[in-house]
């Protein structure tokens, strides 16, 4: 019956490697092969540098992959499977292990600074706890945007505005007014929520990627304005000298009042430090909190059958209108706690750390870590950031390897990496987890 | 007037530019159905190619005018074919395995491969910008400025009649293509009902796969119009030319050939205008805001069909 007969495996393996090494080749031969470069002190003359050993280096090893791979693997009928796979459990974590893990890592959280601490002095342990900053702020976004793309399924790809607008908030209501940090947080979140409605309203009718990218033009033009109004933004010098934020108005000072001499301790900056890192710790818990209750609420209900069908909630009644502006208002506003969060321990803000990249990393670490999976963010934000700042060294290569493992991520498990949900109403008693295969997302 | 005149000219110059990189996000969308966003860094790296190319033949302005216009040429089609190579292979490495899986996946592979993309070029061609001197200069003075008094000279450079021929060209090609060859046909076909077309013997994949080469290539050809016309280039522009494409091809009405072409036109006259009258720095909000205006109020655009809504 078949008409060709199949290679032999060797001959099959040959002749699949040398097509990927000839791809490589193409690839390679000018984008790697040929670097121009601008020649300093001549002019703005151009020059080549010729690098034909990378490209060799790289077709030699596509090619011995490639092969390895096909005989050992893809072309084999008998094939092992991929040990890969085998380290997350099949249709994710269970009940049980989930709170499990929740539990743990709440009290790791809360012994972190201490026991690095402990180990490190205060010296040492100042960059890893500035770095568990950092991944809580991004795990609070995380969770934040949760609630717009997981819950509501509500692709939103300008997160970052919303970040910006929390971040500007305070440092304008500080510079102008001089509010203190504890006034302004909440009204950083109301400003946040505010513009989360009105960016939110116009974009109602839009489903899917057309929604995906006008958020994202609304956070370009967020951006640009904050890059151009000068006199009021300070445009690309952005703000400096915001205050920082007191402990029930103890201020991190050295001397008299200050926070070390209210509690007859010696004075060290690293108070302040563990001071942000429980800030952020506590925000960011509250976030959860709120997300967890509101999806037992008939709000929250709401979202999930909104993201699941939204043809189907209308006929039943449901008012998309404010389901959908709820959760861009909600999602904004915990964007805009994070962001006068950031603002207060930078200390400087300027456009620059809002860019459509800040947007992209957060939708990274909902997606990647599971949509809708609280436990799943914290994973991919520890992974992610953490991963991200390890190999600060490799300046040059990170974002490369960031975008590539995004995409590598997604191609092995495109549900993310916890891809089970537990439903928040279900019909017996001991509710099981769904897998995400059976649940639309992005249809909003 | 000659001012009006002179924006005008600027303005197709650009609308051409963003109308051929529009093509291959409306091409693309219409088969199936996702945005490619690592399009508008597929459009990047042509233009870094091409540069690489041009700067390995040592092409200069000093080139007899002949064997400028083949040199051109030659780069023109290397050019096409190298980043319709890049093309294939980010379909090939991060939309095809996740095709038939759940929509939002591909969109996050296809921003994984722009970051990818992006931070390649800044890696293996350095994150400086290459400035490249003229290659083609001169043209004509359409107005000698004693018109109105003002001395203003309206110019028509040989580059502006170059960008705006030789996307005439390739759109009549391209429309052909669509229309009367069997590839176009299987492509509309995949459009309308991709599993249909499949049993019916059409090759879904490798109709898929030329859709991607074939936008690559068109975006190679406005990488290399860019830099003729820009004389500069560097890794990052790629996102706001993709930006600005996409806005073209949904306001001309996605997945309309045509459609694309007129909106590229339209939003490089109102991006030019907006900076001719009003102000440079703000020109890209108004970009961003016609894309918005068009989403909101007329998300079929100008060309497209309306979307039904179907349980």
């Amino acid at each position: 019956m078949q008409a060709r007969q199949r290679d032999s495996l060797l001959v099959a393996s040959l002749k699949d490697s040398l097509g990927g090494a000839v791809i490589t080749f193409a690839l390679a031969c000018v984008m790697v092969g040929l670097k121009v470069d601008v020649a300093s002190g001549r002019g703005a003359e151009l020059f080549l540098e010729h690098r034909w050993f990378a490209v060799a280096v790289a077709v030699v090893t596509v090619f011995a992959g490639r092969f390895l791979m096909n005989m050992f693997f893809w072309k084999r009928d008998d094939a092992p499977s991929i040990g890969l796979s085998g380290f997350l459990p099949k249709g994710g974590l269970g009940n049980g292990t989930t709170s499990v893990l929740k539990y743990a890592m709440v009290a790791l959280a809360v012994v972190l600074p201490f026991a690095l601490m402990f180990w490190l002095g205060a010296r040492g342990s100042r960059q890893y706890i500035d770095l568990a900053i950092l991944v809580l702020t991004y795990v609070m976004l995380g969770w934040g945007l949760n609630i717009v793309v997981g819950l509501a399924g509500l692709l939103d790809l300008g997160y970052v505005a919303f970040y910006a607008v929390g971040a500007y908030s305070y440092a304008l209501l500080a510079h102008y007014f001089g509010f203190s940090f504890w006034l302004c947080l909440p009204l950083a979140g109301i400003l946040a929520a505010f513009w989360g409605i009105i960016l939110g309203f116009p974009v109602l009718r839009l489903r899917g990627d057309y929604l995906a990218i006008v958020t994202l033009a609304f956070g370009e033009i967020i951006r640009v304005v904050l890059l151009n109004w000068y006199e009021f933004t300070g445009g690309p010098d952005g703000l400096s000298g915001i205050p920082r934020p007191s402990f029930f108005g103890l201020e991190f000072t050295r001397g008299e009042g200050g926070f070390a001499d209210f509690f007859g301790l010696k004075f060290s900056s690293i108070h302040r430090i563990i001071f942000l890192y429980y800030l952020i710790f506590a925000m960011a818990l509250f976030t959860n909190f709120v997300t967890m209750r509101l999806r037992r609420m008939p709000i929250g209900r709401a979202w999930e059958a909104l993201r699941e069908d939204e043809i189907a909630c209308r006929a039943l009644g449901i008012n998309t209108t404010t389901t959908k502006l709820t959760a861009f208002a909600l999602g904004a506003m915990f964007a805009g706690f994070a962001g006068s969060f950031f603002a207060t321990r930078q200390g400087f803000i300027s456009p620059e750390s809002f860019t459509f990249l800040e947007s992209a990393i957060i939708l990274a670490i909902v997606v990647l870590g599971g949509l809708g999976s609280q436990i799943g963010v914290v994973i991919a934000a520890i992974v992610m950031i953490g991963g991200f700042e390890f190999f600060r060294e490799f300046e040059e290569y990170r974002m490369l390897v960031f975008g590539m493992i995004m995409v590598v991520i997604m191609v092995w498990k495109p549900r993310g990496l916890i891809s089970s949900r537990t439903p928040s109403v279900a019909l017996s008693k001991n509710a099981k987890g769904i897998s995400a295969d059976l649940v639309q997302e992005g249809h909003g | 007037m000659d001012y009006f005149l002179q924006q005008l000219i600027n303005g197709v110059t650009l609308g051409s530019i963003y109308g051929l990189i529009a093509i291959g996000y409306t091409m693309v969308y219409g088969i199936i159905g996702m945005i490619n966003f690592a399009h508008g860094d597929i459009f990047m790296v042509g233009s870094f190619i091409a540069l690489v190319i041009i700067v390995a033949l040592g092409i200069t302005a000093a080139t007899p005018v002949l064997l400028l216009i083949l040199a051109l040429a030659l780069v023109l089609v290397v050019a096409m074919a190298l980043t319709a190579v890049w093309g294939w292979t980010v379909e090939r490495i991060a939309y095809r395995p996740l095709r038939g899986s759940f929509r939002l996946a591909p969109l996050i592979t296809a921003i994984g491969a722009s970051i990818a993309l992006q931070n390649f070029v800044q890696v293996s061609q350095g994150a400086k910008n290459k400035p490249l001197q003229p290659l083609i200069s001169g043209g004509f003075q359409l107005t000698d400025g004693g018109a109105d008094g003002s001395g203003f000279v309206v110019n028509l450079s040989y580059v502006q009649i170059l960008i705006v021929v030789t996307t005439v060209i390739l759109m009549l090609g391209f429309t052909y293509l669509i229309n009367n060859t069997s590839l176009g046909r299987s492509q509309r076909a995949c459009e309308q009902d991709r599993k249909m077309a499949a049993l019916l013997g059409v090759n879904v994949d490798r109709t898929i796969s030329l859709t991607f080469v074939m936008g690559a290539s068109l975006a190679a050809v406005a990488g290399l119009m860019f830099l003729l016309y820009y004389g500069v280039v560097d890794f990052y522009i790629g996102f706001l030319a993709g930006v600005k494409a996409f806005t073209a091809a949904v306001l001309g009405g996605i997945g309309s050939l045509p459609g694309a072409m007129l909106g590229g036109l339209l939003i490089g006259l109102i991006e030019t205008f907006w900076s001719g009258y009003f102000s440079v720095e703000y020109k890209d909000v108004a970009a961003f805001s016609i894309l918005a205006i068009v989403l909101i109020f007329m998300p079929e655009g100008l060309l497209g069909q309306p979307e039904v809504e179907k349980v």
